[in-house]
Formats: structure tokens, C-alpha cells, sequence
């Protein structure tokens, strides 16, 4: 490949013995370095600071993102991710505390923490919630293995079947498999929810006692909530197994519908989609699971429990006094020398506080529940999405969250009906914060999904989802969020409207596109065939 | 409405053109028992107010503008240059998503793949992946990729006792589900004895480049002894180190996972971190994960683009063998500017920094009556201090003078009771180290 990348490799804009960064002089005596065991060559790039700021501005200049307009990818909630969060998470008291400083001197994050259980558990009506899962599959994978030892706990190991429905996200079935269970497809019918007569016969026929649960989304992929719920979760709670919800899409559900009141036993949040905390090119995410008494002892841990005493309304009922909590804790630090690797020795208390006690914040502290599935992973979470999440919540407070679901509904209803006269809509209902249509016309037959996605692009928009949930052909899946301005919506039908038009006019234009994007479609096939995963000055560090 | 932009009269407009009187009436398919709960949350809050309350909370923690610390365990304080966080702060890269639509996502995609580049270089890997969620995930993945190798006909797992203890965690937590036996880190194996532990059974033997302790086994037969074995060799790598010490492609590893967080991640109270995950050419079709390859566009441009899709978990589905989707995208970004600031020379000579602070520290200590440093084996930037009394009382009275020092292995490690795990950096002036020393001289 000879032609030119838009923006060279950061390889190929340095120049031998260039420095990107100016290092202190050793202050300590030199020791000799073991000459057997050090390495000849570290080929990284030799750039200056100047040349790295312009060759990342440059990059950046490449990507979309919400910053720079709507950006409606169905299933993703790509909300406005506001800005003093960011700057909250980079305060040294955050961005600079070490993960295993004892309790006492990190009773300000652990309080945080804890507030944040709380906050997600009364938003989606569950008793307990740990906030360790790094990513919504991560939460999806700690779920299943609740569920799955809850079963064995009861004697019941041989149920080994999760039942999913076909439209489910990927990351479910996926998650069945790897925690060594068996998934079980359920077809949906013609109003997109769950097959019944298909539940029915898989929770009532042989294999009954082999039902470990079924993992639903709601509302469903296709932006719908399942008119049957209730019968859903009675139908699969009859048969003995366990409710799981897919919390992806709970933007539809802020003060609409508490998850756990309806009878779902475990779900997870996703605070980089629902709670705002951005999506960084990628991740990181953040999954948190909330349970019902059920499955609380088997949460991954650790989880934060206020430890002694104080009154656990206290920092609520005077949010001045949160800058108290640490301080207090701190002059009695010497109570807890348990270490901070390892929580699962430390015990819990269940004493109610004492009477007097309003004035003393309490001590808060991780523990290990009782029966946990264990860590997910090091430390404690992603505890920067954490504190992003505790913020947004803390400026919506009670009223704003129940805006903020009732205007995510608002606007995706808004350009469903908006886009009905021109694109085939399945399902003649109301939708939640999300809708499908189908991106095909029966008088163009070569227009295709992803070349009206792809279109969207050249009218400024990211493109939706395309081609998922699977049970629609064609689907494009529009997820707006409630940070759209009505005018920014009426762009987007507009785009929508001129290109059905083109796809009748001026198919090609369509099919050829991106025409304005930095580059054109890509040769998918030859980046699978090919496989330069890793640019070549780089590689001449491999060996053997 | 904070960040709702609605108008009143916008509002009744959107709700005329649904043909609906109001926005309750569009959750009726949300069964009416359950609809409309109240939720008990705190009032709403201006900007203004959450700023102060978020700066009140985070000064009630012990952080480190306002400690010196000895920690590390597996969470490192190293310089970060200012140009990280300013580049992190593009909106353009953290407000967007998963690269799905290439032609509007080459900044995160050429990124993304300059962050594998790099990781190759320093690892002496084929090919890295885009992130998985920590180090220690990336070691329970790094088990699954081991036992798809072997197809699922070997069942032993070889950990050893000295990778970091949560991460043993992670693992067992990961694999719960599976037939398979995790051995090798009940007791104090050295390499030696896991390597007695390989047989025909065994699908990959796992140990950490420093290890947990800091120091640096001598493992030149190992790679030789696990591939006899028919297994794999999978070190976890912490990627500061490397700058200086051999790569583990030279020592003969199949797959190197670790926490990236050394790189231009902050402690941050744990997370977000940066799993890395890189592999040898003959195995980069098990690899999990996003990963970015280079290709041509329509008019024969270069550019780049998510490949191998077909083994992800939204295409494959109950046949993927990792759930996968949302990685760390943003902290791989900060590890590339990172690694392309700090560049070939500016990261040894951090490596040599740390190198030097640590055993100029480990010396110190080792002369005070009463503690010794296990000077056994060659060491990075941690070590190890048995000390004369708990470790509790010793890391009280640092804490009392602003220091936060090392982790107590006694909780961890039956036999290090009264032992010290101390981590020294490039953040560790030569004044805040004889600070230290000095305190701990005088509790001998």
C-alpha cells in the first residue's frame, strides 16, 4: 500500500533522538542496572510534545461525536455528557486517590459510593446493587452467575437454561456461554414482544426443570415494552427460574416503571448510556447490578455498607456535613486494620444506629457479601463513572430524572411519527426512547440500510444502528436521547425525507456514500484477509 | 430542565404532531399498577452546588497532592504529562462511541491502532487488542483463549502464587462455570515447581514480569518447559517495567495481559483502568475484544477499521467466547499519547528512574535495625520490608506524618506477617524517601 494516510502514523513524524517530554536528574545514587535481564531495544516513536498535540488534534478532527451534533445510535443512549463531570472526576481527591488507601482516608469516595447504591437502587426498586461491574456485559455476566448458584445453593445445579429472546442483544447469549450455561432462543411475534405460546411451551414442557431464567430486555430492543410483562415473569418465576433485565434501554424507565417492582430479580444499569458518562471512543463503561433480597448475598463484591455507627441519613439530611464524613472517620483510623485487598475477611454489621447518633456520620467501609459470585475485577469498579453518575443524579435529583426519561420518550415518539409517512415503521404502538423502521423501499430495490446510514453521514448526522435488532430486515434503530432540541430533530427528518427521496432519483448516490465523510466506505474483507493489526516499526520488536 | 432543552411550546408542538394530550399518555403499554412510581431521591441541584459538593467529597479522601506514597500493589502513581489529559478532553474522541461507522471514526481508529503498535513494541507481541476492562480481566480472558487453543481438551490452569491476589480472583470469578481445575497458587511455588506441575492436561501456566512482590524470576527455561507441555505461557507484564527489562516476547511468552494504568492513567480510586491484551501472530484469531486493522477505502485510500468481527459476541452470539463490547477505548487513548510523548527514550529513562529511587529506598531500609528487604531476587519498583512491629502501626504513624506507606502482605500471604509491600516511582522525591526512612528508623 503506497498512498497516504490521512494523518501519518505517530511512527513516522518522529525523528531519532527527539524528546516528547523534559524528565527530572536522578537525585538518588545510581545503582547498576542487571545488564543480563534488560532489553536491547524499545522501538516506540521518538516525537515532540508539539508534534504529539498536533498529531491527536489532528486525529480528533477525524471522529464524530455528540459534541458536534446528534449522534442517534439506537441501544447506545449517546446523551449529552455533561461537562462539570468531567472536571469532577479529574479533582485530586479523585483522580489521585489510590485504590487500597485504607478506609479511613477514603471515606469520601466510599460515601459517594454508597450514596450511588442507594440512588440506583431506588430508582429501578431493588434492595441492593454493587457497582463493580466494569461494563453492562460484565453486569450481565455477574447476573447469570447469581443466578446460576442461587440455583445450586438450592440443590437445583441441573438448571443450566437461560432463555433469551431473539431479539436480544449479542452480548446476552454470549454472556450465557461463558458462564458455562445453555441459552434457549424464544421467537417474538408480530407486535415484537415475547412469544407466549413459545414461553409457555419452554417453561411448561420437559424442560421445565432445567429453566435457570430468562434475560429480557426492556423495553425490548425494538424500543417496545412488552405489554406481557407481568405474564412474562410469572410464566418464568412458575417454572422456578430467575428474571434478569438488560438495563441497556432504561431510559425509558426513570420514575415510568421500577424493574424490581415488576418482579425482575437482577439487572443491570448502564451509567455510560442512562447516566450520561461518556462513551471515550469505545468505553469505558460502567454496569452496576441491582438484586432483589433473593440474590443480594450473591453479589460481586466488594460492595460499600456503612461499617459503624452514624446515622445513614445523616449526610443526606445535611449534604453540607458530607465534608465532615472523612475527616471524622480519619482521627478514628486506627479501628480498621484490615486490609484494603481484601475485604472478605471483614464482617458485616447490621446494628440499626443508635438514637443519639444523628449527629455522627457514619463509617463506610467495603464488604465481601456473604455468598458473592466474587470480583469481577481489581479494586472496586470503574470508580471514575461512579462519581460522573453520582453528579448527574445529583443535578436531575427527583424531579429531573423523571424528566429525563419522559423527554427521551417525547422525542424518539416525536420522529417516529414524524417518519412514518415515508419509511416503513413495524409495529403501529407508541415507543419508548427508542423506535426500528425499516431502511429499504419496495421501489428501490438496490438501496440497502447501511447505504441511507451511510448517506446520513454527508447530511451531518451519525447514522443509527443498522441491521439490529435482527428480527427486522433492514432495521435502522433511532435512539435521539432527550438532550435533542426539537430542531435538531426536524433536521434530522428532513435528511431522512431528501434521502428517500434520493434513494428513488439518484440510487447511486446513496449506494456510493459517504461522499463528504474523511474516507469512503472500506474494504472490510481485505482488512480480515490482510491483517495489519500493527504498523511495521512496531513489529520489529517481535521476535523468536 | 439542566441538560433537557425542551420549551413549553416545543413540548405541546412534539406532543401535536404524535397526536397524544400529554407525555404520560405514551407509557401506556407500562401496566398501570406499576406506572409512574415516586422515586426518593435528593432535590434537583444547580451546577454551581454539585462543583462545591463534589470538591467536598473528594477532599474528604487521603489523595496524592496531599500524601507521598509508597503504595502500589498493583495501582501505580507516575508522572502523567499535561498533554494527556488535554487530548483526552477532545470531545471529538470522548463523546464519541465503538468506531462502528469507520469513514466518521478514524481518530479513534488510528488512535486505537498506534495503542496496539505500541503495545506490540513494548511486549514483542504480533498483535494487541483494543482493551479489555483491567489487568486482571485481561488474565481471565487470556484462560479462555488458552482453553479454546487446546479446545477445551485440557483443563489445567497453572497460576502462580505471585500474580497479584485479585487478580486470582477475577479468574476463578471468570471461569466459575467451567470445568476446569486453577492450580499452582495455594502455596509458595517457585517457577521450579510450576513447572513440575505441566502436563498433558495443562493448557497454560500463568506467572506476573515483576511479580507481585516486585521482583524478577529467572525464567529462562520456563517458556521452553511450558511449550514441551503442549501449553501456553501467559505473563502478566506490568508495561512501566518493560521500558527497561527484557520484553516478554523475548522471554517466550504466547500472551501478555496487564494493567495499562502505569501509562497515563490516574489512581483514580481504581478505575477506569486500561486492560491490556496482546498475543503472537498464530493465535490473533482467539483474541476477544475490538481489535483495528489497516485496509483500503473505495478510492484505494489507507485507512483503518475494526476487523475479525465475526468473533464477536453481537455476530456470533451463544458461539462468541467472550461477551465483550464496551472496553476501555479512552484510557488506551491516554496510554497512546502517553507512550508516544514519553517515546523510546523518555520511557526508559522513567523505567531507570523508578529503577533507581526503589533500590536507592530498598538500601535505606535494608540498613535500619530491625527491617530487611528481600533482596533475593532482582526488583523493579517494589519490594519487599519485614518490619518489627505491624504493619498497621507502621502505616499509622506515616499516615500521621503524610505518608501513606506501603500494603500489608500479612492479610494476603499467611508467611509475610509484618511484611510490607513498598512501591518507589519517578513521583518519589529523594526528601520524601528519607523522610520515610527516618520515621521508620525511629518505630525499630
Amino acid at each position: 500500500m503506497t498512498t497516504e494516510l490521512l494523518q501519518p502514523l505517530i511512527y513516522d513524524i518522529g525523528s531519532p533522538g527527539r524528546l516528547g517530554v523534559n524528565l527530572p536528574e536522578c537525585d538518588v545514587p545510581k545503582v547498576e542496572l542487571p545488564a543480563a535481564l534488560m532489553r536491547e531495544e524499545l522501538p516506540l516513536p521518538e516525537v515532540g510534545e508539539v508534534q504529539v498535540v498536533r498529531h491527536f488534534v489532528k486525529l480528533s478532527k477525524l471522529n464524530y461525536s455528540i459534541d458536534q451534533g446528534m449522534y442517534p445510535l439506537g441501544s447506545c443512549t449517546m446523551k449529552y455528557n455533561p461537562k462539570i463531570n468531567e472536571d469532577a472526576a479529574r479533582l485530586p481527591g479523585f483522580a489521585q486517590l489510590h485504590p487500597l488507601t485504607d478506609e479511613s482516608g477514603s471515606q469520601g469516595a466510599l460515601f459517594l459510593m454508597h450514596e450511588l447504591q442507594k440512588w440506583l437502587g431506588e430508582i429501578s426498586g431493588f434492595p441492593a446493587v454493587s457497582l463493580t461491574p466494569a461494563a453492562g456485559a460484565q453486569g450481565e455476566f455477574a447476573g447469570i452467575l447469581m443466578i446460576r448458584q442461587y440455583h445450586i445453593d438450592r440443590g437445583e445445579g441441573q438448571r443450566d437454561l437461560i432463555l433469551v429472546p431473539n431479539s436480544a442483544h449479542g452480548t446476552n447469549p454470549a454472556t450465557v456461554t461463558m458462564a458455562g450455561m445453555d441459552v434457549l432462543e424464544l421467537p417474538s411475534n408480530d407486535q415484537g414482544n415475547v412469544d407466549m405460546d413459545a414461553l409457555h411451551a419452554a417453561c411448561e414442557g420437559e424442560l421445565r426443570d432445567r429453566i435457570a431464567g430468562m434475560m429480557i430486555t426492556v423495553p425490548s430492543t425494538l424500543g417496545l415494552f412488552e405489554s406481557t410483562i407481568l405474564e412474562v415473569i410469572a410464566t418464568v418465576h412458575d417454572a422456578g427460574g430467575l428474571m434478569y433485565m438488560d438495563g441497556a434501554n432504561m431510559n425509558a424507565l426513570m420514575a415510568a416503571v421500577k424493574p424490581g417492582a415488576l418482579g425482575f430479580d437482577v439487572m443491570h444499569y448502564n451509567l455510560h448510556k442512562t447516566f450520561s458518562t461518556p462513551h471515550g471512543g469505545g468505553g469505558p463503561g460502567s454496569g452496576a447490578v441491582g438484586v432483589n433480597e433473593k440474590l443480594a448475598p450473591y453479589l460481586p463484591g466488594p460492595i460499600v455498607e456503612i461499617l459503624e455507627g452514624g446515622d445513614p441519613h445523616h449526610a443526606e439530611a445535611d449534604v453540607g456535613a458530607t465534608y465532615q464524613v472523612a475527616r471524622h472517620a480519619q482521627g478514628n483510623g486506627g479501628r480498621h486494620t484490615m486490609s484494603p485487598l481484601d475485604v472478605a475477611v471483614s464482617t458485616r454489621h447490621h446494628q440499626p444506629p443508635e438514637e443519639n447518633a444523628a449527629t455522627e456520620p457514619p463509617l463506610y467501609g467495603f464488604v465481601m457479601p456473604e455468598k458473592s459470585i466474587g470480583r469481577l475485577k481489581a479494586f472496586h469498579g470503574n470508580f471514575g463513572m461512579h462519581l460522573r453518575a453520582y453528579a448527574y443524579i445529583r443535578v436531575y435529583g427527583d424531579s429531573g430524572i423523571r424528566d429525563v426519561t419522559r423527554y427521551a420518550v417525547l422525542n424518539a415518539n416525536y420522529l417516529r411519527a414524524k417518519l412514518m409517512a415515508t419509511y416503513t415503521v413495524p409495529y403501529p404502538r407508541y415507543c419508548g426512547h427508542e423506535f426500528v423502521l425499516e431502511g429499504h423501499f419496495a421501489d428501490a430495490e438496490d438501496v440497502h440500510a447501511l447505504d441511507i446510514s451511510k448517506r446520513l453521514m454527508d447530511y451531518g448526522f451519525h447514522p443509527p444502528t443498522n441491521y439490529f435488532p435482527l428480527i427486522v430486515p433492514e432495521a435502522l434503530l433511532i435512539e435521539p436521547t432527550e438532550t435533542e432540541t426539537k430542531a435538531e430533530l426536524d433536521e434530522f427528518v428532513k435528511a431522512m425525507e431528501t434521502i428517500a427521496e434520493e434513494a428513488r432519483t439518484d440510487p447511486e448516490l446513496l449506494r456510493g456514500a459517504p461522499h463528504t465523510a474523511p474516507v469512503r466506505r472500506l474494504d472490510e474483507v481485505r482488512a480480515a484477509k490482510e491483517l495489519v493489526l500493527c504498523c511495521a516499526p512496531a513489529r520489529a520488536a517481535a521476535s523468536v | 430542565m439542566s441538560y433537557i432543552p425542551h420549551t413549553a411550546n416545543e413540548t405541546q408542538q412534539m406532543l401535536g404532531a404524535i397526536g397524544v394530550d400529554s407525555i404520560d399518555a405514551l407509557f401506556e403499554a407500562v401496566p398501570a399498577t406499576h406506572r409512574f412510581p415516586e422515586l426518593d431521591l435528593p432535590p434537583p441541584m444547580s451546577e454551581m452546588e454539585v462543583a462545591a459538593e463534589m470538591l467536598a467529597i473528594s477532599e474528604a479522601n487521603d489523595h496524592a497532592q496531599d500524601f507521598a506514597i509508597f503504595r502500589g500493589a498493583g495501582a501505580y502513581h507516575h508522572f502523567i504529562p499535561s498533554v494527556v489529559n488535554h487530548m483526552l478532553l477532545r470531545g471529538e474522541f470522548y463523546t464519541a462511541y465503538t468506531p462502528y461507522q469507520p469513514e466518521i471514526s478514524q481518530g479513534t481508529l488510528q488512535a486505537t491502532y498506534e495503542y496496539q503498535s505500541m503495545m506490540c513494541a513494548l511486549t514483542g507481541m504480533d498483535a494487541a487488542n483494543a482493551s479489555h476492562y483491567d489487568g486482571a480481566t485481561s488474565l481471565a480472558e487470556a484462560v479462555t483463549v488458552a482453553l479454546e487453543v487446546a479446545r477445551h481438551k485440557r483443563k489445567k490452569v497453572i497460576l502462580s502464587h505471585a500474580i497479584h491476589p485479585q487478580y486470582r480472583e477475577v479468574v476463578r470469578t471468570y471461569h466459575q462455570g467451567r470445568d476446569i481445575r486453577i492450580i499452582g497458587d495455594r502455596g509458595r511455588g517457585e517457577i521450579v515447581d510450576l513447572m513440575e506441575m505441566l502436563d498433558e492436561n495443562t493448557a497454560m501456566l500463568a506467572v506476573q514480569y515483576p511479580d507481585f512482590f516486585g521482583q524478577i524470576d529467572d525464567l529462562a527455561a520456563l517458556a521452553d518447559a511450558v511449550h514441551q507441555a503442549g501449553a501456553l505461557l501467559v505473563m502478566v507484564a506490568n508495561p512501566m517495567a518493560l521500558s527497561i527489562f527484557k520484553s516478554p516476547g523475548e522471554l517466550g511468552a504466547d500472551i501478555v495481559v496487564g494493567e495499562g494504568q502505569p501509562m497515563g492513567v490516574p489512581l483514580g480510586y481504581g478505575g477506569p483502568y486500561l486492560g491490556y491484551f496482546a498475543i503472537r501472530q498464530k493465535y490473533v484469531r482467539r483474541i476477544a475484544g475490538r481489535i483495528i486493522g489497516e485496509t483500503l477505502d473505495a478510492d484505494g485510500k489507507r485507512a483503518f477499521v475494526m476487523t475479525l468481527r465475526p468473533r464477536e459476541q453481537d455476530i456470533r452470539r451463544e458461539r462468541a467466547s467472550s461477551n465483550i463490547c464496551t472496553n476501555q477505548g479512552l484510557m488506551a487513548l491516554a496510554a497512546s499519547v502517553y507512550m508516544a510523548l514519553m517515546g523510546k527514550n523518555g520511557l526508559r529513562k522513567v523505567g531507570e528512574l523508578n529503577y533507581y529511587k526503589a533500590h536507592y529506598a530498598a538500601n535505606e531500609l535494608n540498613r535500619l535495625d530491625g527491617y530487611s528487604v528481600d533482596m533475593s531476587k532482582p526488583f523493579f519498583n517494589e519490594f519487599v520490608v519485614a518490619c518489627p512491629r505491624p504493619i498497621a502501626d507502621i502505616n499509622q504513624a506515616l499516615l500521621a506524618e503524610g505518608i501513606i506507606g506501603g500494603l500489608d502482605l500479612g492479610a494476603h500471604y499467611f508467611h509475610l506477617n509484618d511484611r510490607m509491600l513498598l512501591c518507589v516511582t519517578e513521583m518519589n522525591a529523594k526528601e520524601e524517601i528519607d523522610r520515610l526512612v527516618e520515621i521508620l528508623g525511629g518505630l525499630s
